[in-house]
């Protein structure tokens, strides 16, 4: 055990697993603290995943591949934003439909584009990237500074959010929106026009986190290869009580309990124990830290109210 | 208050405003005009059209016809963005504020472009700072709304005005949630903001916060000016004969013939009740008086089944009932008109005919087990006949109905099952002229049958123009009772600012 934690590739493992829901949970947090909840997360993550690697396998530079995953995600944003926010329809119900819309377009474009291949084809993926340096820290520096730029971005991205959300007109504009719509809208901003960006921009995140997946982690698209990582996303908003910071520390979380199991399998009681138990030890203590953490969570008082103008 | 205030510059006109709402006139051809530093009061009953008129000023609402010119440039209607940049600033009866974001976070919002990058929040703090030191608006910047009172959310709300350079500030019913001593720094910061220059317009019904406070009175009835008067000219009762006008002065309402005691309650302590002591009297409207929040909610759940007795005793017809529930309530007779008709009165997506039978669908309207609904919807069909409910028909949803039919509807569900007791909270809240003085017959009607009826109401002059005894309650205390007319307005007030209650207790018991 011990030794598992003292090795530098436990902590690197860590913070690759933990990319991809950084990024989702970063957008699934912009969606809610405007007031939308967006359960289309697991659809966005599976249609940004295979977004970015067809564009990349069709030729695209791999940024150019995230950025295709961005857009792809931003527009079942639309679709979301506009059937929740104008049309006041069920978050719940449109963000299931968008979920299962957005898996089958992936699935469905991707037999359409290789109808014959039983495995799937390879791309060259993001390398890791050893910051100079720093990397050199003995343990610090592989466990932290050897990885690939996605991962990097991932921080980066979080840093930003919490920038953008509590630093800037915009950010301030978004959180009203989730806590009292009519107070923004008495100041002359547009519910609508905030709600909407906020959600198109959080799928696009959510895509990018899917995207991770098949640009970063593996070099191609499988079926089931979101594997259920949107819906963790959604609890670790609520872990991160609605905040970008805690949000993170979450993630990172998750991603320590995920690769320790798979390094407990290999040790000798993996060998008595049965494995199902290692897969389901993340999602307990994720539930059991969730109960734990979430107890005096301040939930944006606007989430899953729809807006009307000049209604009270 | 001075002399020259009336030849200042012309801040604000309004020429000829009407506004219909359907085929109720809520203005009809108003005029008014605002100098620079003056306070102006809007006086007028409830459903008066003082709050229509000031939303149209603040363009919520598109006149019929009319137009607004503010510091002499056409005002263009239906835009609140067009009114904020032409430095009006309202502060509403109903705060829009977000409670998790901090008071600095409310104030600048919206007030700086979306794309622009960081929030110059120094700036804004500062500016902020300096105008509640300028104003005497005392509140933390970095405080969240949520944690604050409700009085400094107000002050939150006038900051939000000032920051965005109002020059007029006009403020809806401004002290119908604040205490006393709040309201008096209310108008210390106005007599502030007039001295800088600033125009204010404030609406109310106190009679005395006019004539304490104001430059100029406009009286509005029934959508019409019928009086603008200089504030020193005038005084309280030409202002109320002018509001209430003749026809309604003359129809004040007969005594009741007082019957047996129906409730009573003894050194009842409850929530936020302490030691009360009341009795309900068959054939009387006892009126409770007070500044609201102030342990009405409280008392009204009392009797009404929500809230049980901690200590003290509670008697309905003069037996203590062993299980106090809002079922055993009902059972008991009470009828209860809930203050807030669209959270606790109403189930909005239900149908009239559900909503009728709330209270009694497990028991008149039950057969074996099972709803009789053909039952239900003649019930319902004599209810909208005979308490004049403008709807559809029983299978309208209730959410469609105006808040005066919504009204007579749970009027007509109580006063069918003929209540002993019936427990009228803020029964004319936000109606129309013509449903209040309906609401009011019928409270009469009931009284005139025999049941005791609790009037709660805010406003002073309803509960002394209905009321047999009145009663006056200031943080959970209840005054004695007084009979009607044994005290003036100004003396009621005194009571509602907890003044007197330590020798009340004691010549109540």
């Amino acid at each position: 055990m011990i030794e598992i934690l003292i090795s530098a590739s436990f902590w690197a493992a860590v913070l690759r697993i933990a990319s991809p829901l950084i990024f989702a949970t970063m957008g699934e947090l912009i969606c809610e603290r405007a007031g939308v909840l967006n359960l289309g997360i697991e659809g966005i993550m599976v249609i940004g995943a295979f977004a970015g690697w067809m564009a990349v396998y069709l030729g695209l530079p791999l940024w150019g591949g995230v950025a295709v995953a961005f857009c792809a995600g931003a527009l079942f944003g639309l679709l979301h934003g506009v059937l929740v926010v104008p049309f006041g329809l069920s978050q719940h119900v449109v963000g299931l439909g968008v979920t299962m819309l957005a898996t089958a377009t992936a699935y469905f474009a991707y037999r359409l584009a290789l109808p014959q291949v039983t495995t799937p084809p390879k791309i060259v993926p993001f390398q890791s990237w050893e910051v100079p340096v720093l990397s050199d820290i003995p343990l610090l520096g592989p466990a932290l500074f050897a990885q690939t730029p996605l991962t990097y971005a991932a921080f980066a991205c979080a840093g930003l959010v919490a920038f953008v959300l509590y630093r800037t007109p915009l950010g301030l504009a978004v959180r009203a929106a989730g806590e009292n719509p009519a107070a923004l809208e008495a100041q002359g901003v547009s519910v609508t026009g905030v709600r909407v960006g906020a959600v198109m921009v959080g799928s696009g995140l959510m895509a990018v986190g899917g995207s991770f997946l098949t640009l970063s982690a593996f070099s191609s698209f499988f079926f089931e290869m979101v594997n259920g990582r949107g819906w963790i996303c959604i609890a670790l908003v609520v872990f991160g009580a609605w905040r970008p910071g805690k949000a993170v520390l979450g993630a990172l979380l998750f991603a320590g309990f995920d690769a320790l199991q798979i390094r407990l399998q290999q040790t000798p009681i993996g060998a008595v124990v049965p494995y199902q138990l290692f897969l389901m030890l993340p999602y307990v203590l994720s539930i059991l830290a969730l109960v734990a953490m979430s107890r005096r969570a301040q939930v944006p008082a606007a989430l899953m109210v729809p807006y009307a103008k000049g209604e009270r | 208050m001075s002399p020259t205030k009336t030849e200042a510059e012309i801040v604000l006109r309004l020429d000829q405003i009407t506004k219909r709402f359907g085929k109720l006139v809520a203005n009809d051809a108003i005029s008014l005009t605002l100098h620079r530093g003056e306070v102006l009061a809007l006086l007028g009953e409830n459903g008066a059209g003082k709050t229509t008129l000031m939303n149209i000023l603040f363009g919520h609402y598109l006149a019929d016809a009319g137009s607004v010119t503010a510091f002499g440039q056409p005002l263009p209607a239906g835009q609140p963005k067009a009114a904020l940049a032409a430095g009006i600033g309202m502060v509403h009866q109903h705060f829009t504020l977000a409670d998790q974001l901090t008071v600095l976070e409310n104030i600048t919002l919206g007030t700086e472009s979306l794309w622009s990058f960081g929030r110059g929040r120094a700036t804004a703090l500062a500016k902020v700072q300096a105008l509640s030191r300028d104003f005497g608006l005392a509140v933390d910047p970095h405080a969240r709304i949520a944690d604050l009172s409700v009085g400094e959310r107000q002050r939150v709300e006038i900051l939000k005005a000032l920051y965005r350079e109002a020059r007029i500030l006009i403020l809806d019913e401004p002290t119908a949630v604040l205490t006393p001593q709040e309201a008096e720094a209310l108008f210390q910061t106005l007599r502030l903001a007039t001295a800088r220059g600033l125009s204010v317009i404030f609406i109310s019904h106190k009679l005395h916060e006019v004539m304490g406070h104001s430059d100029t009175c406009v009286v509005l009835r029934h959508g019409c000016v019928v009086g603008q008067v200089a504030t020193r000219d005038t005084d309280r009762h030409a202002l109320a004969a002018m509001m209430v006008g003749a026809e309604m002065a003359e129809a004040t309402v007969a005594p009741g013939v007082p019957g047996p005691v129906r409730l009573s309650l003894r050194n009842v302590r409850a929530g936020p009740l302490r030691e009360v002591t009341l009795d309900l009297r068959g054939g009387t409207i006892t009126g409770l008086a007070g500044v609201s929040g102030n342990g009405q909610a409280a008392l009204a759940d009392l009797i009404g089944g929500g809230l049980l007795p901690e200590a003290g005793v509670m008697l309905v017809d003069g037996t203590a009932l062993p299980k106090w529930s809002p079922r055993a309530a009902i059972a008991a007779g009470v009828g209860r008109i809930p203050e807030d008709r669209h959270k606790t009165g109403t189930v909005a997506d239900f149908t009239l005919a559900e909503n009728a039978v709330l209270e009694t669908y497990a028991t008149r309207f039950a057969r074996a087990g099972f709803v009789d609904w053909a039952a239900v919807r003649r019930h319902t069909e004599t209810l909208i006949a005979g308490y004049d409910v403008r709807c559809p028909g029983p299978e309208a949803r209730i959410r469609l109905l105006s808040g005066g039919n919504m009204q007579k509807l749970i009027l007509g569900r109580v006063m069918e099952e003929a209540p002993g007791i019936l427990i009228a909270n803020q029964p004319v809240r936000g109606l129309d002229v013509g449903a209040i003085a309906y609401v009011h017959g019928r409270l009469v009607a009931a009284r005139d049958a025999g049941a005791a009826v609790l009037l709660i109401s805010e406003d002073l002059d309803e509960v002394m123009g209905l009321s047999d005894v009145i009663h006056v309650i200031s943080e959970g205390r209840l005054s004695p009772a007084f009979a009607r007319g044994a005290l003036t307005q100004g003396e009621l007030g005194l009571w509602m600012a907890g003044h007197g209650f330590g020798q009340g207790l004691t010549d109540a018991a």
